[in-house]
């Protein structure tokens, strides 16, 4: 059954939508992520223009990062206070990236823009958590403890000034970790289309030490502001969200999310991190092989304005 | 539906445009108004047309060659080429074609090189090789050579997707003077008024015209949301985001237990 999306400009298949939203549905709940880093790249595979996709997408992580902050938030797991500190940062990130996108689109070179930033921070941190997952794995093979997080550890994160607690998640840490990565992540967020949960899951347990108690609630409260606000962002400076592309997208990725969850629940850590590694990993040697390899077309087109 | 509509119509006549004129063209389209519905998937638009003698006791002079130039609204595009800088492929240099046809077909009964000289052609604008499609160029605007590149890869670029296109088959001639041409409407059409020159050729040589026009509208649902996007760009984002927040909480309604 044929739709025509009134954004984007195109008849698509309803169940071939749908049908990618459940998918990466399924993944975002196993995993507990937004899935954008891969729901973006097959909507421009199916020849949504990347400038729609990136900008529809962060609608539809707002919907499956708000089901599962709200799951969390019933088992009181997520850390309101350090959310809100993320916060602050994060929608001035994502308003210099909504700026940075419209500017790059101008210039023709978002396209390039968006495939260089997906290679980047897909490989290494692809490559990241294979190792870190390999390590892990290795380590209890050899009936070897987990290393568990050290309480009185510090980093030189931990000198910096303006310290505050955050009670829910037990840290004591400086402000100014804290607002780079909210930035880090609404920033990337709004280039690349994606909620960034892959990414800022890992940074607050590595930089900030946020236990593993309380890090994926925050991680989702914190995506379902970044893109809610990147989707009213958007939609008023590009006019780009197609809020028919979304809908189909959302109903999808809810429904996926909820069995995808079932079936992470019964994997081990490691094992679940290696596959997501992989997963990300082979996501950003796709966009590499796509920016080396010589394309069918050397010429594009780009709508400037209807006269 | 649309032999009803057709019957309905009102038949577009042009007047002669030159006293030496012996033929004057008749033509009437199957629908004037294209609707872009959520089911849209493209259509086809039929022209019917007779070739009248004019003076109507004048004589005719078959066999007759039809050209059928149909184009849509116009835009502003930008042709971007890319070329490999430290081993990636970048976009380098673009071309800015202004106020072009988003659609369109060249439609006629024979191959347009076949019915006319080549200079005839050219001054006629008649044919994809041949219509006007300015380029800026520093601040000046004008059309380029035929092969310039950045000028054949915006056709080829629009022709792959179906917008742009030359048919030397798509006018059926019924009788000598009866003909019948069918205009493609692919699903990606633009919403807009188009226009539709008809040209009459007889022995290279251009002897009548007229013109039609028809319009492609979004409808119902569509139109409101494309609408929507466009002018109230912030409530229209706010409401995206608020369906987002609704979906997400109903999905944790619905699967709350377990």
């Amino acid at each position: 059954m044929q739709i025509y999306l009134p954004i984007a400009d195109l008849p698509v298949n309803v169940f071939l939508v749908l049908g990618m939203g459940l998918a990466v549905g399924y993944i975002s709940g196993m995993f507990g992520i937004g899935g954008g880093f891969l729901m973006t790249p097959l909507l421009i595979f199916i020849g949504i223009s990347p400038a729609v996709a990136v900008a529809t997408v962060s609608s539809h992580i707002a919907a499956s990062s708000f089901t599962g902050a709200i799951s969390y938030w019933r088992r009181r797991a997520l850390d309101i206070a350090l959310a809100m500190m993320l916060l602050s940062a994060g929608i001035v990130g994502t308003a210099t990236g909504v700026w940075l996108f419209t500017e790059l689109r101008a210039l023709d070179q978002l396209d390039l823009m968006i495939g260089l930033s997906y290679v980047t921070l897909l490989t290494v941190v692809g490559s990241m958590m294979i190792y870190e997952s390999v390590r892990a794995e290795m380590r209890a093979r050899q009936g070897m403890p987990a290393t568990l997080r050290r309480p009185g550890s510090h980093t030189w994160l931990h000198g910096l000034p303006f310290k505050l607690r955050f009670k829910r998640s037990k840290i004591y840490v400086s402000a100014i970790p804290v607002w780079a990565i909210g930035f880090i992540i609404g920033f990337v967020g709004a280039i690349m289309g994606i909620g960034g949960g892959f990414l800022l899951v890992p940074m607050l347990i590595y930089f900030l030490r946020v236990p593993t108690a309380t890090v994926i609630g925050t991680s989702m409260v914190l995506t379902l502001i970044t893109m809610a606000s990147a989707t009213v962002m958007h939609a008023a400076t590009n006019h780009l969200v197609d809020a028919v592309l979304a809908l189909i997208l959302m109903v999808g990725g809810v429904i996926g999310a909820q069995f995808g969850a079932r079936m992470g629940q019964k994997m081990r850590g490691e094992r679940l991190r290696l596959l997501l590694g992989l997963l990300v990993f082979a996501v950003g040697c796709r966009f590499a092989y796509e920016l080396v390899v010589k394309p069918d077309d050397l010429f594009s087109l780009r709508h400037v304005r209807t006269d | 539906m649309r032999r009803f509509a057709l019957m309905l119509m009102l038949v577009v006549a042009a007047g002669a445009a030159r006293p030496a004129c012996a033929e004057r063209l008749v033509v009437s389209l199957s629908n004037h108004r294209v609707a872009v519905t959520s089911s849209f998937v493209g259509e086809e638009l039929v022209l019917f047309g007779t070739v009248e003698p004019d003076p109507a006791t004048a004589p005719l002079h078959p066999p007759y060659d039809l050209v059928v130039t149909v184009a849509g609204p116009r835009q502003t595009l930008r042709t971007r080429r890319k070329q490999r800088i430290l081993g990636i492929w970048v976009n380098v240099d673009a071309r800015e074609f202004v106020g072009v046809p988003s659609y369109l077909a060249v439609l006629s009964n024979r191959p347009v090189n076949e019915i006319a000289k080549e200079d005839t052609l050219r001054r006629l604008q008649v044919g994809l090789d041949n219509f006007l499609l300015p380029q800026r160029i520093g601040s000046d605007l004008g059309d380029t050579v035929r092969d310039d590149p950045f000028r054949r890869a915006f056709v080829r670029l629009q022709n792959q997707q179906g917008l742009y296109r030359e048919s030397g088959t798509a006018v059926t001639f019924l009788t000598p003077t009866v003909f019948r041409a069918a205009i493609p409407m692919p699903a990606a059409v633009p919403t807009g008024s188009y226009g539709i020159e008809v040209e009459l050729f007889a022995g290279g040589m251009l002897v009548a015209r007229t013109n039609t026009a028809l319009e492609v509208i979004k409808t119902g649902f569509e139109q409101y949301v494309a609408d929507a996007a466009r002018d109230y760009g912030l409530l229209y984002g706010a409401a995206t985001a608020m369906m987002a927040l609704l979906i997400g909480w109903f999905a944790s309604l619905v699967f709350a237990r377990d």
